[in-house]
């Protein structure tokens, strides 16, 4: 049974990002993570570097590590070239495997983004998909928003875009020979499996909590009602 | 000659940029967003400077919002980034132009990872021969679509009908640009100039007259963040990284912002809008805000196309103010329409902020 550092160590990202770090501190100092939230990269990294298991586990089912915004400032800035965007990336992936990132509120918002950005994904070939970004869940698009969601067929085409044409063009229909290319390399390369995992461990904690899955997901994507 | 200082800083972060023969790649962001920018993209180097830009209806996303949002590994990630560099290499291409900044860092950490672990490139081969049939070979050269635009721009300057200079005043409009993160923040030899002196849109003001505003927050992120936009619980995160960007630009009474990421030009946008409607506080002169475009959306300007052939309606932030200094003409009577005259109605007026 492997530890969960050397399962951390197995990621290629963790291997590219953990050096010895030094305790500068200055990946937090550059963080706009750290900035809003209640989050500091320096002790993500020296708690993982220390190699305490149970400290590494605790990171692995709390909110913690899915505070980072992964825009990778802190790689610029790091003096001894670790990378702590990277190494919260690979907790977070371990986290998945492990079922563990449904034990945090902020965890449990993965199977939200699976159901619309991995949707989107596999039925589309496009992450996002202007038909389903609506003005309900986007508030802060403003009245312009609504106004092009409204009329975004006159006036894609008036910009000279391809909505759901065949061809080229701006947001042309990708075609179903592609999509279907698509989702077999998700099947060959642990795309599904990464899909499945979130769903069937999200399906289980929501059973442990009381909580049907609309509710589930409405409680982690909007708090608590 | 010995070279020494900023001068040879700079010297490590040249790029070679192709002149011509590109495959294109769409971002998915970019096409919902700012659907025109695209468009603009493809004139200006197809019809403006007689380009080759090959475009296939065949790629996909790149898989780059899923990966950053964790849903997606990285070895799925790196499969889909072979199949586009197989369509590439199938239709006879050697450089490679992506439209999207998540994307050009993912390609760039991908190839880099690729370089540093080959076994994991002859796994991705594998993986793709598997799941598709298809073989692909790595592009020789890899652009971000601006870096294609800053290769270009004294040629654009050379065509163009506007330049970004206040008309009344004469002198250079104040421009602010944001380079999205994924451009440099991860591997700064990548982008022109790096990651502290990332030149590729200074380069495109200055040719085409404006000047750059140098103030603390430079470099700070939109605050996209990925999962901290795109679950709404967390969406404070973005909303705080923008004023925070803002708060620091303030003083220095930028005229516009010019940027080079899909989702940055948006949220600095549209977090304007809020938090004038909250807040009540506007960031430009006269309760107007800051107008932010994309790079496509300034060569265009600058090069006298119609606005609302841009798609400069669909910000929130009017432009109008901006485009009377410098001088660049428009029909209000036609900003939303569609094509041959349609009414498309007008979108609600913003309560604090200043509309066109």
């Amino acid at each position: 049974m492997k530890t969960l550092y050397e399962q951390l160590a197995k990621d290629v990202r963790f291997q590219e990002g953990m050096n010895a770090c030094i305790n500068c501190g200055t990946c937090t100092a550059i963080c706009p993570a750290a900035e809003f939230y209640d989050y500091d990269p320096r002790r993500v990294v020296d708690l993982v570097q220390s190699k305490n298991e149970v400290e590494i586990e605790k990171l692995l089912r709390e909110d913690t590590i899915w505070l980072c915004g992964e825009c990778m400032s802190c790689v610029t800035r790091c003096p001894r070239k670790n990378a702590p965007g990277l190494i919260i990336m690979a907790m977070r992936s371990l986290s998945q495997d492990l079922g563990y990132f449904t034990d945090s509120e902020k965890g449990r918002q993965q199977l939200a983004l699976k159901r619309t950005i991995g949707k989107m994904i596999l039925d589309t070939g496009y992450c996002l998909y202007r038909r389903w970004v609506t003005p309900e869940a986007h508030p802060e698009g403003g009245p312009i928003w609504k106004w092009t969601f409204d009329n975004v067929d006159a006036l894609y085409e008036r910009l000279g875009c391809n909505l759901d044409g065949e061809g080229n063009g701006v947001l042309r229909k990708i075609p179903q020979e592609d999509l279907d290319e698509l989702k077999r390399i998700f099947e060959v390369t642990g795309g599904m499996d990464r899909y499945e995992k979130i769903e069937n461990y999200s399906a289980k904690k929501a059973e442990e909590m009381g909580l049907s899955m609309d509710e589930y997901i409405t409680q982690s994507v909007l708090g608590k009602q | 000659m010995r070279i020494e200082g900023k001068e040879q800083i700079w010297k490590e972060y040249q790029k070679e940029i192709p002149n011509d023969d590109f495959f294109y790649v769409r971002s998915c962001i970019r096409q919902n967003l700012f659907p025109a920018s695209e468009v603009i993209f493809l004139k200006i180097l197809r019809e403006e400077l007689s380009k080759t830009i090959y475009e296939t209806p065949h790629h996909t996303t790149c898989g780059g919002i899923g990966y950053h949002s964790d849903i997606v590994p990285i070895e799925t990630v790196m499969t889909i980034i072979a199949r586009q560099f197989a369509l590439m290499t199938e239709a006879g291409f050697e450089n490679y132009a992506c439209s999207c900044i998540t994307s050009f860092g993912l390609y760039s950490e991908i190839i880099e990872t690729w370089n540093h672990f080959p076994e994991l490139l002859e796994k991705t081969r594998k993986s793709l021969k598997e799941a598709t049939g298809r073989e692909f070979n790595i592009p020789k050269h890899l652009a971000h679509a601006s870096d294609v635009i800053y290769k270009v721009r004294n040629e654009i300057a050379e065509k163009a009908k506007y330049k970004l200079i206040n008309k009344h005043t004469g002198k250079p409009l104040k421009v602010v640009e944001h380079i999205g993160c994924h451009y440099s923040k991860m591997f700064p030899n990548k982008g022109i100039g790096g990651a502290e002196y990332p030149y590729v849109l200074t380069g495109m003001v200055e040719a085409w007259g404006g000047e750059i505003v140098d103030y603390p927050e430079r470099r700070h992120c939109c605050g996209f963040g990925f999962r901290q936009y795109l679950v709404q619980a967390n969406r404070g995160y973005s909303l705080a990284n923008t004023h925070k960007k803002f708060e620091s630009m303030e003083p220095f009474e930028p005229d516009m912002i010019i940027t080079n990421c899909p989702g940055c030009p948006f949220f600095l946008d549209r977090w304007q809008y809020v938090i004038a409607e909250t807040e009540g506080k506007c960031y430009g002169a006269k309760g107007q805000g800051i107008p932010v475009f994309t790079y496509e959306e300034v060569a265009g300007m600058v090069l006298g196309y119609d606005p609302w052939d841009l798609g400069l309606q669909v910000h929130q932030i009017a432009v109008e103010p901006l485009l009377d200094k410098i001088g660049i003409p428009y029909n209000p009577e036609t900003k939303y329409q569609g094509l041959n005259g349609k009414d498309l109605g007008k979108p609600e007026l913003p309560k604090n902020i200043c509309s066109c």
